[in-house]
């Protein structure tokens, strides 16, 4: 089969090319599944499990990550529904909990990808887990960069950004199970070759990669996420209005 | 039964943050000895270092959920030292004047009418239910909804050029972030010139109070004292947001005078008591024991050699011409800060009508240097951030003195006075008694821990110990 087909997500026809993956297809069609590790223009890692959706009809519904199932047709996708998003609630709310978030002190807040989840999600108290606290380091060795690892959420982006697209390995992953970590391929971000210019720079969900010396130059009321919800951009393109969309819930 | 007994007041009400009094009394229900204890900011200090040089105007907002901005402003222009940059571009130190008179402005209103106005419209010996900003507003409907509305200008300029409220992100190491749009700027300037009315008509009420006490203001909590602050660079005008260090002695002559902030260190040392977690500085030269001053808004009238907006600088000759001079009353401070009212007023009308608001180079740069200074008058008085950073862009170093503590001593004897001569040989202590020892630290408008806003809902706690540390008595009423 090699022709376009159709699937439904949430009761709502989408059409899809083999080979797509739910999540190209659904933004495509401006339906918007949540993510993080997820991003465009890097190949799929299925590492945060923010897309996982419920496909094959409830009863008998195996939960997938959207960002690398295929789509297929007739397949039944429940994506926007109470109980995907109280899992996915309580992903974020455990990213919270596992790092050291103080988003009023920090610079990405207003275009951090993981505090707009919380919004969209409303994650309106703090969370209910107990804060773990670790203890993490600010790497600012390099001239230009920052690594402030407290906000780091191992989405890997980094990495596959640096190995992919920058072809240096800049970033990589350090040890296992919940004591996985991202790192630096080096004794500090100062001793690797690592460039303000890499895509690896510009593609951190989170507060963690800094640019030296932006932080803050952005005012509020122009930040990414003063606009809209995360996602509102992909949902624009089923032509939904934002006020519909604040209006769900 | 020992000696001595010791009264407890904790935690002093209506100023910010907690505190607490200890009134040492002897065995003939005399004042000893009477202390002001506050927590201070030591965990700050440390918890700065080895955060990212732009990151500190933002983060030391947190010190304080009342005068955010004078940290903000104050910890920018320390960073501006950092990022090589002495002079900013017109927009971005006109826009943070604006924000900073937006804040000095709603700050006083706050501490006036909320804080104060309660003490001076009923009395301190006044019932505690009395003593609120309820019964003012129940009392005087037009002035509490003059005292809302004020205040909310304030936080108006502040959203105008931080984006929030409070704990914004206006000023950024070497300018700012914004500039002030014309549709914000027109509903700004559409409400100014009421707001300056009603300054003028606080400035009557704080005026008057002063000058019908006058017996009673000159016997409450009156000591000849250095006064310090910042004036403008060359003719000692008034200026809140910068300007060069003045020291007048008690009769108004100079211990230092145009002294670059930068080398506050040389004539400033920091005493560490065993009592106390905040420091008590004092000019070098004088020593500990005769080197401690008084900052604030009575400060500023007392070293500003004029006012350069016309309403407040008027009214500064009133104050001047009544005190015969440097004016040492504890309770001035209401009067003067109701001349800063006025002058923050008149300036950011000023300010309104200047199109370099609308400029759109925000932001200079410089050669990178590794220590910053920032020093400005925040509405309690002198405010220094003191910072070194490294190669790294990496904090090293801090050192905050704020304006409480540039206070402590002042408010130290404020205290002491008021306790002699109001609870010393009475038989027993009434609650209209302590307050009278609280009056005497909220004229100082203390922040005491930076923390909590109060408000008039704290318990008040009173505990008589003994001299071996054991409570014999205690009262506690919630205001
Ligand atoms: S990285 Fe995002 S979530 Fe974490 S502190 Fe910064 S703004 Fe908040
Ligand atoms: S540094 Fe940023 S991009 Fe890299 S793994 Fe951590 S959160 Fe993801
Ligand atoms: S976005 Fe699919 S697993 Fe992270």
């Amino acid at each position: 089969m090699n022709g376009p087909f159709q699937f439904r997500i949430d009761g709502v026809e989408v059409a899809a090319t083999p080979g797509q993956t739910i999540m190209e297809a659904a933004d495509a069609a401006g339906i918007y599944i949540p993510r993080l590790c997820d991003v465009e223009g890097l190949r799929h890692q299925g590492g945060c499990r923010v897309c996982t959706v419920k496909v094959g009809g409830k009863a008998a519904g195996r939960s997938v990550s959207a960002c690398t199932q295929p789509a297929e047709p007739g397949l039944e996708v429940e994506n926007d529904t109470e109980a995907r998003n109280r899992v996915r609630r309580d992903l974020v709310e455990m990213l919270f909990h596992e790092g050291n978030h103080l988003c009023p002190i920090c610079e990405k807040s207003g275009n951090c990808e993981l505090q707009a989840m919380a919004c969209r999600l409303d994650m309106t108290a703090a969370t209910r887990f107990p804060y773990l606290e670790p203890c993490r380091d600010l790497d600012a060795s390099h001239p230009d960069i920052a690594l402030d690892t407290n906000r780091c959420i191992s989405c890997g982006r980094c990495i596959r950004a640096s190995q992919d697209v920058d072809a240096k390995g800049v970033f990589g992953y350090v040890g296992r199970g919940i004591h996985r970590r991202v790192a630096v391929n080096g004794a500090d971000l100062a001793h690797t070759d690592a460039a303000l210019a890499d895509h690896a720079m510009s593609v951190c969900p989170v507060g963690c990669i800094i640019r030296k010396g932006e932080g803050f130059a952005t005012p509020i009321g122009a930040r990414h996420f003063d606009h809209g919800l995360i996602g509102h951009e992909i949902e624009g393109r089923a032509g939904e209005d934002l006020a519909r969309k604040d209006g769900r819930k | 039964m020992s000696e001595t007994r010791l009264i407890e007041i904790s935690p002093v009400t209506r100023v910010e943050g907690h505190g607490k009094v200890t009134i040492h009394l002897d065995a003939n229900n005399q004042v000893d000895e009477a202390r002001l204890h506050i927590v201070e900011f030591r965990g700050f200090e440390r918890f700065i270092r080895g955060r990212l040089l732009w990151e500190v105007p933002v983060i030391v907002q947190r010190l304080c959920g009342i005068c955010p901005v004078s940290h903000h402003l104050a910890a920018a222009k320390a960073m501006d030292q950092i990022v090589g940059v002495d002079v900013l571009p017109p927009t971005a130190e006109k826009m943070r004047r604006l924000m900073h008179y937006g804040q000095v402005m709603q700050s006083h209103v706050l501490h006036f009418f909320h804080l104060s106005a309660p003490d001076l419209l009923f009395g301190f010996g006044a019932p505690a239910e009395r003593r609120n900003i309820f019964e003012v507003i129940r009392e005087n409907p037009e002035l509490g909804l003059r005292a809302v509305l004020m205040r909310k200008f304030g936080q108006e300029i502040i959203e105008a050029t931080a984006g929030k409220k409070i704990h914004g992100t206006g000023a950024i190491p070497g300018g700012i972030n914004r500039n002030l749009d014309i549709a914000t700027r027109d509903r700004l300037l559409g409400q100014v010139d009421q707001m300056l009315d009603w300054a003028q008509d606080a400035l009557a009420i704080a005026r008057n109070y002063v000058q019908d006490h006058s017996a009673m203001v000159a016997d409450f909590g009156t000591f000849p004292s250095t006064h310090m602050a910042l004036v403008r660079e060359g003719d000692g005008a008034l200026d809140l947001y910068h300007g060069r260090m003045r020291a007048l002695n008690c009769a108004g002559a100079p211990i230092f005078d145009m002294l670059d902030y930068c080398d506050y260190h040389k004539v400033l040392v920091e005493d560490v008591r065993s009592w106390s977690y905040m420091k008590f500085p004092f000019i070098k030269e004088l020593g500990p024991e005769n080197g401690w001053y008084r900052v604030g808004p009575l400060a500023r009238m007392n070293t500003a050699s004029f006012i350069d907006t016309p309403l407040a600088n008027a009214a500064h000759g009133a104050l001047r011409a009544f005190s015969g001079g440097m004016n040492h009353s504890t309770l001035a401070n209401h009067w003067a800060r109701m001349i800063e009212v006025v002058h923050c007023v008149e300036k950011i009308r000023e300010l309104l009508h200047d199109p370099d608001l609308q400029g759109t180079d925000l932001v200079a740069k410089g050669e990178r240097r590794f220590e910053g200074i920032g020093v400005i008058e925040a509405p309690r008085g002198n405010l220094i951030h003191h910072y070194k950073v490294d190669e790294h862009d990496q904090v090293t170093f801090c050192n905050l003195i704020v304006s409480t503590t540039h206070n402590n001593e002042g408010m130290n004897r404020a205290v002491k006075d008021v306790a002699v001569k109001h609870l010393s040989g009475q038989p027993k202590i009434t609650e209209g008694m302590l307050n009278h020892v609280e009056v005497a630290i909220r004229a100082y408008d203390p922040c005491l821990s930076c923390a909590t806003h109060a408000l008039g809902q704290m318990p008040l706690q009173v505990e008589i110990y003994d001299a071996d540390a054991r409570l014999i008595d205690r009262a506690g009423q919630c205001l």
